[in-house]
């Protein structure tokens, strides 16, 4: 029987650190920084700065995202719980009438939620500056990339917390979670295309979408450019993706079952 | 046993080839205080854990207030159970009450009894100063601050002294000494074995994972019959001691000038001292020493 007030006790204390060490702010100021200067350097290299529509900014949004949000979850995540082994609190913390299962959730709470303040309020306050733009569909499209964006740092942050349980110190875990990084982010893609390209398209056509599905970094990007139809058509990608599997319920159940598996992983690990 | 609060009993730890512990039982009552002694890696840190819940035993089975420790059930009696783990570390970037508002939480206990722990344990003045501050033995007042959240019943406690001050360490018996006539049951280890003796009821002594010996300090010294040692200051020429005593086994005679030291086993005590009662004034003062408890723990150890 999961008892709830545990988990809000260990979610609270790691939600309080992050705002008292000003990590949610710091992040939020980088999310600023960036989606601005993306946001309005976007057009540069064909000749032209400023905001333009909101398609082609959440397009640039989405390469920036892809790259930094699951870097920051994986730091954030990487020590929640080798960090509390190392320093030696965790043998304290887990003779308290508490479960593992509800440290695990507690911990993993309390970080998304810092994770999820920072997007808000870094991607958020870019929002309101081009509120201007945002017709009823745009501030849609703005409402999704957000939600998908929370959605996929939550998937990094399962997968750090995963990597926590199972290091057996921190530098391991953090060149583990670099690693997944690594993974996800670059090697991943890289060796579909190559793979792909190598067997002059013959390979895996039916297979590939599915295998992008495997990837929550591609399952974010395809939310995000397949809801929009000015820009799908500029993507190879769109060519490929059947739209049968392209709906966003779909898409964010995957990005949902991203979050349930690694941390079914840690737990049993965990145990 | 009638009225045990902890019952190991038969346990056994391995880690691969390794017998962490190696068959151990034993029952703690009600309101008693148990020293558990030994070596480094002697077994005592695993065997707190398993008596935590924290691992589970290879083998055997372990009951604290009849509920066995890896059951379901354990969980809600944590709340009654205190820990203070050896060289405990908290958060650096909470305060002292923070820390203590932080563990009563998932204890269920009510905030507002945080401060007055902390006044009992002499932490009040640091309430509100982050932990990072604090020296060693402020954290382990913290320590035990954070092991008495909750009026705990049981209290495990791994080498709870280290680092306090003589005051701080003499404070921290006489809280132990309140709780135990209250009843509370407590098991203890120490490396400061001459400050433990008199602060237990009974001793385990463990070397390799085994329980060497189990029971009250006195009776472990008759058990391992080490030779107790008699101080005298004397006003008499050397052999006049050694043919008082002869017939007797006594294990040394030594005399330097005025003083002579005999070391004899404790059954011949009683003739030695017989026997130096008859030498009238040639005797001026006589001391016996039992072995210490360090003495008694090296006679297990060799």
């Amino acid at each position: 029987m999961i008892e709830f007030a545990q988990i809000k006790v260990i979610a609270a204390k790691e939600f309080r650190d992050r705002i008292r060490n000003r990590w949610v702010i710091a992040v939020a100021v980088i999310f600023t920084l960036f989606a601005l200067a993306i946001a309005y350097f976007g057009s540069a290299q064909q000749g032209e700065v400023g905001f333009h529509s909101i398609e082609v900014t959440i397009t640039s949004l989405v390469s920036l995202v892809i790259y930094l949000i699951p870097l920051i979850a994986l730091i954030l995540g990487y020590d929640a719980i080798v960090g509390e082994r190392e320093r030696g609190s965790l043998d304290l913390l887990l003779s308290m009438p508490i479960t593992r299962l509800e440290l695990l959730l507690g911990k993993f709470a309390g970080l998304s939620a810092a994770l999820t303040c920072a997007t808000l309020a870094g991607f958020g306050s870019v929002g309101l500056l081009l509120a201007s733009q945002l017709d009823p569909a745009a501030f849609y499209h703005y409402a999704g990339f957000m939600l998908s964006a929370i959605l996929l740092g939550m998937v990094f942050l399962s997968l750090a917390v995963m990597v926590s349980v199972m290091s057996r110190d921190r530098a391991r875990a953090s060149g583990a979670a670099i690693a997944v990084w690594f993974l996800f982010v670059l090697v991943y893609d890289l060796t579909l295309l190559g793979v792909l390209v190598l067997s002059g398209g013959g390979f895996g056509e039916d297979l590939f979408p599915l295998l992008l599905l495997l990837n929550p970094a591609d399952i974010f990007r395809i939310l995000n450019i397949f809801s929009m139809d000015d820009i799908k058509v500029f993507y190879g990608l769109a060519t490929v993706f059947p739209a049968s599997l392209s709906n966003p319920w779909l898409l964010g159940s995957m990005m949902v079952a991203w979050i349930v598996m690694p941390l079914s992983i840690a737990l049993w690990r965990f145990k | 046993m009638k009225n045990s609060v902890i019952e190991v009993s038969n346990v056994f730890k391995h880690y691969g080839e390794v017998r962490a512990v190696d068959g151990v039982t034993f029952t703690v009552c009600k309101g008693e205080t148990l020293g558990l002694i030994g070596h480094n890696g002697a077994g005592k840190s695993t065997l707190f854990k398993m008596m935590l819940g924290l691992t589970p035993p290879s083998s055997g089975s372990i009951r604290i207030q009849g509920i066995p420790v890896q059951g379901s059930a354990f969980r809600a009696l944590r709340r009654s159970i205190g820990y203070l783990p050896e060289n405990v570390v908290f958060y650096d970037n909470l305060t002292g009450l923070e820390t203590l508002q932080f563990f009563a939480a998932l204890k269920g206990c009510e905030r507002d009894k945080c401060l007055p722990l902390l006044e009992k344990v002499g932490l009040a003045q640091a309430a509100n100063r982050r932990v990072d501050g604090y020296s060693k033995g402020m954290r382990q007042r913290l320590g035990f601050a954070q092991a008495l959240l909750g009026k705990p019943r049981t209290l495990f406690l791994d080498e709870p002294t280290t680092g306090l001050d003589p005051e701080g360490i003499r404070e921290f018996y006489q809280v132990l000494n309140d709780l135990n006539t209250r009843g509370v049951t407590v098991i203890i280890t120490s490396h400061i074995l001459s400050e433990i003796q008199e602060r237990v009821q009974r001793l385990a002594v463990m070397k390799s994972g085994k329980l060497h010996a189990l029971g009250t300090v006195q009776e472990l010294r008759e058990a391992v019959d080490l030779p107790l040692v008699i101080r005298l200051r004397i006003q008499c020429p050397p052999g006049t001691l050694q043919e008082a005593l002869q017939g007797i086994a006594i294990k040394e005679l030594v005399v330097d000038g005025s003083s002579a030291l005999i070391r004899c086993q404790r059954a011949c005590k009683m003739d030695v001292l017989r026997r130096l009662g008859a030498l009238d004034d040639a005797i001026e003062d006589v001391v016996v020493r039992e072995p210490s408890l360090e003495d008694v723990f090296l006679g297990y150890a060799a």
